[in-house]
């Protein structure tokens, strides 16, 4: 690596500093001040509109199948997705999509 | 607050944070291995996970790091992953806004992809619960995994090349957060904003670390709200 000690050192503080500045950027700033109904709004979507995008791409294309389509874990994906949908419950969603996974890998 | 109603939201956040240890425990393993294979020392490696603490931006700047890139593109590609906390922050002004600033400052270090999802999923569930309630129901899913991020990381640095040897632990995260999304698609709305979301961060992948996501939020938020908007929630 062609990076000196204080370079490293230099990029911890920034990423931690800028890291930081971003996770209390409205937390920190607006307070207990109420926020226009237009942008609660677009925030109350703010979890089904990160996460699904998060992960879609790592279900598409995931790194440990070479980044092909891997038809186990799709299947798993969508175990999970539909049992915890069905149920209202996130932890028989993950058992469904963990039990997928680890069952189909063991029969192909 | 009681000592006991603040005791069992602590608790109840506890309890929903301990599957993510499958997650941030080898990740975080490792991000330690990664790190000191770039040339990081153990030190560095360590001190980034506790200075840092967001996974994906510390792979980021890594991965960077070993390419040779300047300095400036590593710490930007990185904050770049992290934009998306913004949002997170955004989302949680409304239940945590009016807790202590010592509180929201501990909130904004610990403010992860699993304590966002698992507190913003909770105080969807019960917005009437009190403020003090929430940030330690947050802290509380939190608890465990922060911990052992930076403890993963040691590890990981120290003991160098032996990886995990398990090849579907890679499936854990993804796993775990479509578990979260699953109850949230309460109305056609979520729904939309969900499918929106999935499809544009796949259209959009090809653009630059963390920058397709946020643009693929961006329109799923908008499409959720427009949705709200017409049909009433």
């Amino acid at each position: 690596m062609s990076h000196s000690a204080t370079e490293i050192w230099a990029i911890i503080a920034v990423l931690g500093v800028g890291t930081f500045l971003i996770r209390f950027s409205f937390l920190g700033l607006v307070g207990s001040r109420r926020m226009p109904d237009w942008l609660l709004r677009h925030l109350r979507y703010t979890p089904v509109a990160v996460l699904p995008g998060l992960v879609a791409p790592l279900v598409a294309w995931p790194d440990a199948a070479g980044g092909d389509t891997d038809p186990v874990r799709l299947a798993a994906a969508l175990a999970t997705l539909a049992v915890a949908f069905w149920r209202r419950n996130v932890l028989w969603g993950a058992l469904a999509g963990a039990t997928t996974l680890e069952f189909l890998n063991w029969m192909f | 607050m009681s000592l006991a109603t603040g005791k069992s939201a602590f608790l109840e956040g506890f309890i929903a944070g301990v599957p993510f240890l499958f997650v941030a425990g080898p990740f975080a393993f490792l991000f330690g291995v990664v790190a000191v294979e770039t040339g990081l020392d153990i030190p560095q490696s360590v001190g980034m996970s506790l200075v840092v603490i967001a996974g994906a931006a510390q792979f980021t700047a890594v991965q960077l790091l070993s390419e040779a890139a300047p300095i400036w593109v590593a710490m930007a590609a990185a904050l770049a992953v992290n934009l998306r906390m913004a949002m997170y922050s955004a989302s949680l002004q409304p239940h945590l806004g009016s807790a202590p600033l010592w509180q929201r400052v501990i909130v904004s270090y610990l403010n992860f992809d699993i304590s966002y999802a698992l507190g913003i999923a909770h105080f969807d569930e019960r917005p009437e619960r009190p403020v003090d309630q929430k940030v330690v129901y947050f802290l509380g899913t939190i608890a465990l995994t922060a911990p052992f991020w930076v403890i993963g990381t040691l590890i990981g640095a120290a003991a160098g090349g032996a990886l995990p040897d398990n090849a579907l632990i890679d499936f854990a995260m993804p796993i775990l957060f479509l578990a979260i999304v699953g109850p949230m698609l309460k109305t056609l709305a979520h729904l939309a904003a969900a499918v929106s979301s999935a499809i544009a961060a796949m259209l959009l992948f090809w653009l630059p670390t963390g920058i397709g996501l946020l643009i693929a939020a961006a329109i799923a938020m908008a499409v959720g709200a427009e949705i709200e908007r017409r049909r009433g929630r």
